[in-house]
């Protein structure tokens, strides 16, 4: 009689119990480091935050009360980016839109979203690496050597794989009937992509897109010795084939000072660029939960 | 009849569009290329720079640790063994805690919004750049841990990992930011393949009375294990690779040690800190040093493709 009901005592419902504890343990442990990082940067960082820092360039470090602003960090990270996103979304919105829509899951198309994957892998000093090699010791881009333009180089390899694994899974997506409907009144494979296919997938690829922007934004590695840093202001176009700061090394250079101005600095700038990333991710997130219902209703 | 052939006639599609057509396909198909010309481009880059360490060192560059930029003496032991040793320790913390969370998110413990909540919490983690963990780590993680390294030194620096006394930065540090660093793709990849896992293998365990957790160890964790492994692979080759955060807290130090609580260097780490001032054959024995890094990246990833590929379709 007394078996039909629910017994604690017994040894599987106490180990039940005792691992139901260790996941909710470990699923606190997963959450505390972004709760911890999001509160210390908003507390550590927000209270740096003045106009000035927008407007100002960073002192040279070793004076110690005051370390300028983030004026040309914060035009450099959005230069740079913006020279990364130009290279590797066309490229990458092309070669996923050949992948999806032309390639017939052949023995070529498989070796390509073999190499998107690998190269998504490569580690991202890598390609600061390669860049180094390729274009700042060569002398390549007018014979300058450190350039904005490098650095956007090296962002734009790591950019690359996610812009065609976004597109080629977006266009995927799309039903198979819209194409046939078009190419079935007469239009052409290429204004079937443009007008049809594209336009349908446009909301998960530019979801993917600026997620990727946004991850590119952060990266520091490529740029370490591509970009390299500078404390001045970005005055023109010229300035593209100099050294050019951004936040993220920035954050790295002065987090390393020993010097409490530059530090703050540092903290200022990871705020910036912390809140940033983190509202495109979580804008970008609230968007397609949005499109998913809506698409239900 | 003929009126109409002509109207036909008319309506042939435009050489011009043809044309067009027929170009927007290459320049797609060129643009799929880049990929590989890229991949193929940093492979043969890296190595044929790393050619003259390569002829002057031979492999002993990976068995011996003497850096030296006077003496022209290169050997990347130190950095290699960091590199593997920092990496594989953080994953054997990680997988524990990722797949634990990964459980919590898609067993029913709490209503869904919270669970839905703690699984973008994670996703969000990932989002953050690596050099800000950096510097969290510096002015935040090694304070915090400062007095517990000690603790653990006297207790138990007998034991060769923690047999240094620690000061400031070292590689344990490292491994904690890892950790933090890796959970997200572990939780994530684990998440994937636990939901992909049929309802059907779960409710026949229920069926036949095994508890949840009879169900989750012997049914649902094995039919999921080969995604697990395949994330677990992914984070590996993560960990080898990331740079900024490693380079700022593990104190950047050549010089060989078991400890953990000593500063120690990985690959990446010495190729973010010398790259910049680095002439001569340093150059080519950094390159060199990239090499291997790239290497083992490479491999790693590809063997967790081929898991993918071999095991996704078995349910």
């Amino acid at each position: 009689m007394n078996s039909l009901y629910y017994q604690k005592k017994l040894s599987r419902n106490i180990g039940d119990k005792f691992f139901t504890s260790l996941s909710v343990i470990c699923a606190l442990i997963a959450i505390l480091p972004l709760i911890f990082l999001v509160i210390y940067i908003l507390i550590k960082g927000g209270s740096q935050i003045t106009p000035e820092l927008f407007t100002l360039e960073p002192n040279p470090p070793g004076d110690d009360l005051d370390a300028g602003g983030l004026n040309p960090a914060l035009v450099g990270t959005l230069i740079i980016t913006s020279i990364a996103s130009i290279i590797a979304i066309p490229v990458g919105v092309g070669g996923g839109i050949y992948l999806a829509e032309y390639s017939k899951g052949g023995s070529f198309s498989r070796f390509i979203r073999f190499g998107v994957n690998v190269l998504a892998g490569v580690p991202s000093i890598i390609a600061g690496v390669f860049i180094y090699a390729l274009i700042v010791s060569t002398k390549i881009l007018f014979g300058s050597m450190y350039s904005g333009l490098a650095g956007g180089m090296a962002l734009s390899i790591l950019m690359l794989p996610s812009v065609i694994k976004t597109t080629d899974e977006g266009l995927k997506l799309v039903p198979n009937e819209l194409r046939y409907a078009s190419l079935g009144v007469g239009a052409s494979m290429y204004t079937t992509i443009l007008k049809v296919t594209l336009p349908s997938a446009f909301r998960s690829i530019a979801t993917g897109v600026v997620l990727g922007i946004a991850r590119a934004a952060g990266e520091t590695a490529p740029l370490i010795f591509t970009a390299l840093f500078s404390y001045y202001y970005i005055s023109g176009f010229g300035d593209l084939l100099y050294e050019m700061g951004s936040l993220a090394v920035l954050i790295y250079n002065f987090a390393l000072e020993p010097y409490d101005a530059q530090n703050k600095l540092a903290w200022a700038a990871s705020f910036i660029l912390v809140l940033s990333i983190l509202s495109v991710n979580i804008f970008s997130r609230v968007l397609a939960a949005f499109t998913e219902k809506t698409k239900r209703v | 009849m003929e009126e109409k052939l002509t109207l036909f006639n008319n309506r042939k599609r435009f050489g011009i569009e043809k044309n067009i057509d027929i170009l927007f396909k290459n320049t797609a198909l060129v643009m799929s290329c880049f990929v590989a010309i890229i991949l193929l481009g940093i492979i043969l880059v890296v190595f044929f720079q790393s050619f003259e360490s390569f002829s002057r060192y031979g492999l002993k560059f990976l068995v011996t640790s003497e850096w030296n930029p006077v003496k022209d003496e290169y050997g990347a032991f130190t950095a290699i063994y960091g590199t593997l040793v920092t990496s594989f320790i953080s994953l054997l913390i990680t997988i524990p805690l990722g797949v634990g969370t990964a459980i919590f998110i898609t067993e029913d413990f709490v209503p869904k919004v919270f669970r839905e909540i703690i699984g973008s919490f994670v996703e969000l983690l990932a989002a953050i750049p690596s050099v800000v963990l950096g510097l969290w780590a510096i002015f935040v993680i090694e304070p915090f841990f400062r007095d517990f390294f000690v603790f653990l030194h006297s207790f138990f620096g007998w034991i060769p990992l923690f047999s240094t006394e620690p000061t400031g930065r070292n590689s344990l540090l490292a491994i904690l930011i890892l950790v933090v660093m890796l959970l997200p793709i572990v939780t994530a990849i684990a998440r994937d393949s636990l939901n992909q896992v049929p309802r059907k293998l779960r409710n026949a365990a229920y069926g036949i009375g095994a508890s949840r957790w009879k169900t989750i160890f012997s049914v649902i964790l094995p039919a999921a294990l080969s995604g697990i492994m395949a994330g677990v692979l992914l984070a590996l080759g993560r960990a080898m690779g990331e740079t900024m955060a490693v380079t700022m807290i593990i104190g950047n130090s050549n010089t060989f040690s078991l400890s953990l609580l000593s500063p120690g260097y990985t690959i990446s780490s010495m190729l973010a800190n010398q790259f910049g001032e680095a002439d001569g054959s340093q150059v080519s024995s950094l390159f060199y040093a990239a090499f291997v890094l790239m290497i083992l990246s490479l491999i790693v990833n590809i063997f967790a493709q081929w898991l993918v590929k071999k095991f996704s379709l078995k349910y």
